[in-house]
């Protein structure tokens, strides 16, 4: 693919560079002049471009902790902090589209007449009600049921239950009893339930571009399966992604022994080989690990980002942050302790922003200082690593020592086999196998190298030795490394069959192509990162003629009548002749899993493997640039590329939205000359005008957004996965750029030898961390364990709490319940499962990129991320550049604080927003005119105001998703969290209609139900024994902004590092 | 200077004053009524159905339990519509051959839902409750009059939120005992002041505050 193809839609969105340039000297004359003047209200562009030199510069003269956002904040330029500070400025709402002033009159006055006709409608619309005609059994009109099913993913399966009404799958929540799940769930779980309803999906059969029936493919399928196995020439051909299902396995086994000469083969873009590799290359063989993150005091992840990331991870995120948890009333022994997290990474990931010690280190010196680790504790071997390094993994080896047992070493998924097997041997010779973590069988069903396995594929096809090619799943002409060309390769092959969910890039060029079923439409079954055995149990009947894979690949069999639940229902009685079957069944079902499946932990494994017997590794050049390929946290491989609430979804540690970009850190931007400036019109700010790259990469090119990322480690360029798409669907097509276009075979995760050319071009982004700027005096706090064992009450120190008579308006009582929330700061590491959570629940529409970059997005629940730069003394020579090098990240979740004395309340005229008896801010839609005092006067800047019709009322698949226990909200209406009013309304009623109190935890809010790592809590703090009363207690809590008397009960613990004190900056 | 305006324009100024506010006070309290008349509230209008089904028959004459058909009434938000089932229940052997009843009959032979003309249509935005009113001891005919009465139903109340709050703010003027919820014919007895304060007390109703609270009903 050429380089322009990338940006063909967007590139209306470029300007010409010199076009920048005359604002900029607009800009710059008007700042000379005027410099002790209010900058006037402009309706015109306005520019603020950055300037890394001042920075640096800047933060040379300050002293003391303080934290940042965005990097102009350092630069403390006072007309850029002006236009943060204003949510919705005077001309926010201006009209600047190309309709002028005057047309625009002109339509509202239409408008107006209009709706005051329709205001007059003497009576209301005429509906019906249309009850069953044999009501399903189960089922009481107006409540949600709840089922257990497993929502398969790369090599895992996350256990959910899925909320459903009157038939429709809503809502997605975790799964207690599952291994994988515990209870929460990630974003894209969360968010998988837009996929079922996403109207771009592919509808039906069709071959050559004909609508076919089921039938017709059964037959075609059959054929094509009898004339290979007759011709027996081996050019019947599966491609799948990883495949942990059994009953998928046993269908391609069978099929492979109906033709002994066919094949099977696997391609998974965003997975790594890495791992398995490791494992062969460690112990003669594919094992699967099991981390028991929980028994782990000391932690060491070799670039692995295993709290947002892979096999296991929301069930490893719960592990890990439950040994976070400060709690002060728990067992003395623990309680007040915490583990302690070491990170080495190229690039700022979610876990590497919870570290305790965080070392940026390019992808390629991650094998250097794993040798050099294996090195430090006596298994031979060494690596070159610089002395900062080197100081810095001594002090790690010294923790690791310390804890043999209950340390724990990770590789990333990224890194190559040997890290892994490294990772392996350093955990033998520490004494962590069978305590921090175990071995067991492989969780896939075929472990194969993937890229061995798609380029044997490859040249097969090239050979002419491929009659007929079955993909199941992926997207191979969009994903495959460029070099292997799958695409012409692909058009040798006479017979292709797709399955897919959408009619994307590969099903352009397959003769057949069947729609992909959701996980929620068809029965299946999977394994889980430890073995569980989970039944996929669908909750709706497909909404098109769609199939599973089961079902497509059974039509090539000798039984293409046995269904997806016939399959799964047999090989589960298989197991249990003896038993009674229907109870077991049943019993699987509504747990959502197979009692006591997982694997055993294998003993007695012995690493096969030598840390010295490894080749000399060049270290990597310091000049030279690396180019490493991630996963997008919003579109994973690009599967998730058409889910509007992913791509809005800001991305946890960039806080970019609708678009990916190639990320350096900021002294490669400086050396590159990449910059960025940041727009403003009349007040609407998050446009943030990119400087736009070529990348000339393993011999090919693609054209990039930069954006600056401190923490990443210089020289290198993070090129996420799963944009740039050429046919995702209505919102996820030519968004961002196309990663895939350099990746080749060779350099498949880290790549060198690439070039950066800055073009002359621009490319605007939208980043949220630009939106609702908070101004006071602790917003966040932070300190370390030995300040915390020292002053409990760190996070309240110098706090100035006006005393609760300060107040002009009247008190209010809360005889009943009071509800409350405190949020763990220790606990949140951004991994926005809570903002889809509530996307979900509270029926919030997305907005588009336009109107991000115009600071409308509606999220009640905004993930804030925090910088925190310490600079010492007034000392030039200390690198001041450490700040932007490899600052301490902070998450801040900030959903509405529910106030007692509300800023909001005061202010509305209509009384749209008043105080209910238990404390909330209630919010009264059908009250509401728009006039946005409330959201001017909210100092947390958490109201949201539907500036124009941002919800979908006319597709009717969205319809179906929507949570019916909330009102959906049209134009011109302001709103905000609610504390999931709806879940405590429907518990209050059910309490009361068994006279009795409201238990705690009976009322779990939508985003406390997501969080992996249970950093949110929600409850009654009259309760001097409900859980959030007793984190309230604790002496870490403290409220922000307390100092404006505004009594949020939304309260905040502050977050607590655990550095090793021999690490700690001079 | 002449007189531009002959004497009696004051006459007129003064009356075409006092006729004017007049007039808009009268528009003003007819929009008022009309708002609250049937005419905007839909109340005490029966509505054609595609089977003139009659409660009074049902629930007046036959004394079948409202909850016979209403199942949800004591466990969710919404009281339901029965299915078609339910009519055949009986109907497969009573009036089987009645041509009136073929509706009934044709839906549940071609699986065919019956679609009812809604009656009760609370205005948008509000989060209606029937389990826990039932539950609080609010009695069917408070709401929806006597229904076992009604050959066809109609809306007997206004369900507008002035209706809603009389309520909310004044409980115990409705209360009535658990076993009397369920019956079509109760009518409020002498001393209900007396009774509906201990009902209120012993059934926990909540505090006015609290059931006016805009997120009671509104979310």
């Amino acid at each position: 693919m050429s380089e322009n193809e990338h940006f063909d839609n967007p590139l209306q969105q470029y300007r010409a560079h010199d076009h920048a340039h005359e604002h900029d000297h607009a800009h710059n004359g008007q700042h000379a002049h005027k410099q002790e003047e209010e900058p006037p209200e402009d309706p015109t562009l306005r520019e603020y471009p950055l300037d890394l030199a001042a920075v640096r510069q800047k933060l040379q003269t300050k002293t003391g902790k303080q934290y940042w956002r965005t990097i102009e904040e350092l630069a403390d330029d006072p007309h850029f902090e002006n236009f943060l500070h204003r949510e919705f400025p005077r001309q926010a709402s201006q009209w600047d589209d190309s309709v002028d002033r005057r047309d625009f009159l002109k339509l509202m006055a239409a408008s107006l007449a209009l709706a005051g006709l329709s205001g007059c409608g003497l009576n209301q619309e005429r509906t019906n009600i249309i009850p069953y005609v044999k009501q399903p059994e189960g089922i009481v009109l107006g409540r949600p049921l709840f089922f257990a099913t497993v929502m398969p993913f790369g090599g895992d399966a996350l256990g959910l239950l899925v909320e459903s009404h009157e038939g429709r799958p809503t809502k997605i929540e975790g799964n207690p009893d599952h291994p994988s799940s515990l209870g929460a769930t990630d974003a894209f779980a969360q968010a998988s339930v837009l996929n079922l309803y996403d109207p771009d999906r592919a509808q039906t059969p069709t071959f050559v571009g004909e609508i076919r029936t089921w039938e017709q493919f059964v037959a075609a399928a059959q054929a094509m399966g009898a004339a290979a196995k007759i011709d027996g020439s081996g050019g019947f051909r599966i491609l799948t992604g990883i495949v942990t299902s059994p009953i998928v396995a046993d269908q391609v086994q069978a099929l492979l022994k109906l033709n002994p000469k066919a094949k099977w083969h696997q391609w998974e873009p965003a997975v790594a080989d890495g791992t398995r590799e490791g494992a062969k290359m460690a112990f003669g063989r594919y094992l699967n690990t099991v981390y028991h993150v929980d028994k782990a005091d000391v932690i060491l992840s070799l670039d692995a980002d295993f709290l947002s990331n892979g096999p296991g991870h929301v069930r490893y995120m719960k592990e890990f942050y439950r040994r976070r948890k400060l709690d002060p009333m728990a067992d003395r022994d623990g309680g007040e302790e915490m583990n302690r997290l070491y990170v080495v990474e190229p690039t700022p990931s979610v876990t590497g922003a919870s570290a305790d010690h965080r070392l940026p280190l390019k992808a390629a010196d991650v094998g250097q200082f794993a040798r050099a680790l294996a090195g430090k504790l006596g298994l031979g071997g060494s690596g070159t690593i610089s002395p900062a390094a080197e100081k810095w993994l001594n002090a790690a080896v010294g923790d690791l020592q310390k804890h043999r047992g209950s340390s724990l070493v990770v590789a990333g998924e990224h890194q190559p086999a040997e890290v892994h097997a490294l990772a392996q041997a350093i955990n033998a010779a520490l004494g962590n196998v069978g305590k921090t973590l175990n071995y067991t069988e492989p969780v896939e069903a075929n472990p194969v190298n993937h890229l061995e396995s798609l380029r044997e594929l490859c040249a097969d096809m090239d050979a002419g030795r491929v009659d007929t090619l079955v993909i199941i799943g992926g997207n191979p002409v969009y994903d495959a490394p460029h070099d292997f060309d799958f695409l012409s390769k692909l058009k040798k092959v006479s017979n292709t069959v797709r399955l897919g969910t959408h009619f994307d890039e590969t099903s352009e060029h397959c003769k057949w192509n069947i729609g992909e079923s959701h996980f929620l439409e068809a029965w299946g079954d999977a394994r889980a990162f430890d073995g569980t055995v989970s039944v996929i149990q669908p909750l709706i009947a497909p909404l098109y003629h769609t199939h599973s894979a089961y079902e497509v690949l059974a039509a090539f069999g000798d039984k293409p009548d046995v269904t997806g639940y016939d399959a799964v229902r047999a090989r589960l009685q298989a197991g249990n002749s003896g038993a009674d079957f229907e109870k077991f069944w049943r019993k699987t079902l509504n747990d959502g899993l197979v009692a006591n499946s997982a694997f055993a932990p294998l003993s007695g494994v012995a690493a096969k493997f030598s840390a010295g017997s490894l080749p000399e590794l060049k270290p990597a050049g310091t000049d030279e640039l690396e180019f490493i390929f991630r996963p997008d946290p919003s579109t994973y491989d690009g599967r998730f590329a058409n889910n509007g609430w992913l791509q809005e979804l800001p991305k946890p540690v960039t806080k970019l939205t609708w678009d990916n970009a190639a990320l350096v850190s900021p002294a490669t931007a400086q050396k590159l000359a990449l910059g960025h400036t940041v727009a403003a019109r009349g007040g609407e700010h998050g446009q943030i005008i990119s400087a736009v790259i070529d990348i000339a990469l393993s011999g090919s090119k693609v054209t990039a957004a930069a954006w600056i990322l401190p923490g990443q480690a210089d020289g290198v360029v993070v090129l996420p996965l799963g944009y740039g798409r050429q046919k995702a669907g209505y919102t996820g097509t030519n968004k961002g750029f196309n990663a895939y276009a350099v990746r080749v075979s060779s350099a498949l995760w880290t790549a060198s030898g690439g070039t950066i050319t800055k073009t002359s071009q621009e490319y605007p982004l939208a980043c949220t961390q630009y939106h609702f700027n908070m101004e006071g005096r602790k917003i966040l706090s932070t300190g370390t364990l030995e300040e915390y064992k020292k002053n409990p009450a760190f996070a309240r120190e110098g706090d100035e709490q006006p005393p609760k008579s300060e107040t002009l308006y009247k008190e209010f009582a809360y005889p009943g319940y009071a509800w409350g929330m405190a949020i763990d700061l220790n606990s949140c590491n951004g991994c926005n499962a809570c903002v889809v959570a509530c996307v979900a629940e509270n029926n919030i529409a997305v907005v588009g990129k336009d109107q991000v970059m115009r600071g409308r997005e509606m999220h009640w629940i905004r993930i804030d991320r925090y910088y925190k730069a310490e600079t010492p003394t007034n000392d030039p020579s200390t690198d001041a550049g450490d700040a932007l090098a490899n600052p301490e990240t902070f998450f801040q979740p900030v959903p509405c604080q529910q106030c007692e004395n509300a800023p909001c309340e005061q202010v509305c005229p209509v009384g749209a927003t008043v105080h209910s008896a238990e404390g909330l801010n209630d919010m009264v839609y059908n009250r509401c005119l728009g006039t946005r005092y409330c959201s001017n006067n909210c100092p947390y800047k958490v109201r949201r105001f539907n500036f124009l019709r941002f919800q979908d009322w006319e597709t009717p698949q969205f319809k179906l998703q929507r949570n019916p226990e909330v009102s959906v909200r049209s134009r011109g209406v302001m709103e905000k969290c609610t504390y999931c009013v709806q879940r405590i309304n429907n518990a209050r009623i059910e309490s009361e209609k068994q006279n009795r109190s409201i238990i705690d935890g009976e009322i779990v809010t939508a985003c406390e139900a997501a969080c992996p790592s249970e950093a949110i809590v929600f409850g009654n703090a009259n309760d001097p024994n409900s859980r959030v009363s007793k984190l309230k207690a604790q002496q870490r809590n403290y409220s922000i902004l307390g100092e404006l008397n505004t009594r949020p009960r939304t309260t905040y613990l502050a977050a607590v590092r655990n550095p090793n004190s021999e690490l700690e900056r001079a | 200077m002449a007189q531009i305006f002959h004497r009696n324009t004051n006459f007129i100024a003064r009356v075409s004053l006092i006729l004017g506010i007049l007039l808009a006070g009268l528009a003003l309290s007819g929009l008022l009524g009309a708002v609250r008349s049937p005419f905007y509230t839909n109340q005490n209008i029966t509505r054609d159905q595609p089977i003139q089904f009659s409660h009074k028959h049902h629930a007046g004459d036959d004394g079948i339990d409202c909850r016979f058909c209403h199942v949800g009434v004591e466990t969710s938000a919404t009281a339901g519509l029965p299915p078609t089932k339910t009519c055949m229940n009986c109907h497969s052997v009573l009036f089987n051959s009645s041509s009136y009843l073929e509706p009934v009959r044709a839906s549940y032979r071609e699986d065919k839902s019956i679609e009812w003309v809604r009656v009760h249509r609370l205005p948008d935005f509000v989060y209606f409750n029937h389990s826990i009113h039932v539950a609080k001891g609010v009695g069917c005919s408070t709401c929806h009059g006597q229904v076992n009465q009604m050959p066809l139903v109609f809306q007997a109340s206004t369900l507008q939120m002035q209706w809603c709050l009389d309520c909310h703010r004044n409980p115990e003027a409705v209360l009535r005992p658990h076993d009397q919820v369920f019956n079509m014919d109760w009518k409020a007895p002498a001393n209900q002041a007396e009774l509906g304060h201990q009902l209120a007390m012993t059934n926990k109703i909540r505090t006015t505050a609290e059931l006016t609270s805009c997120s009671t009903c509104h979310r």
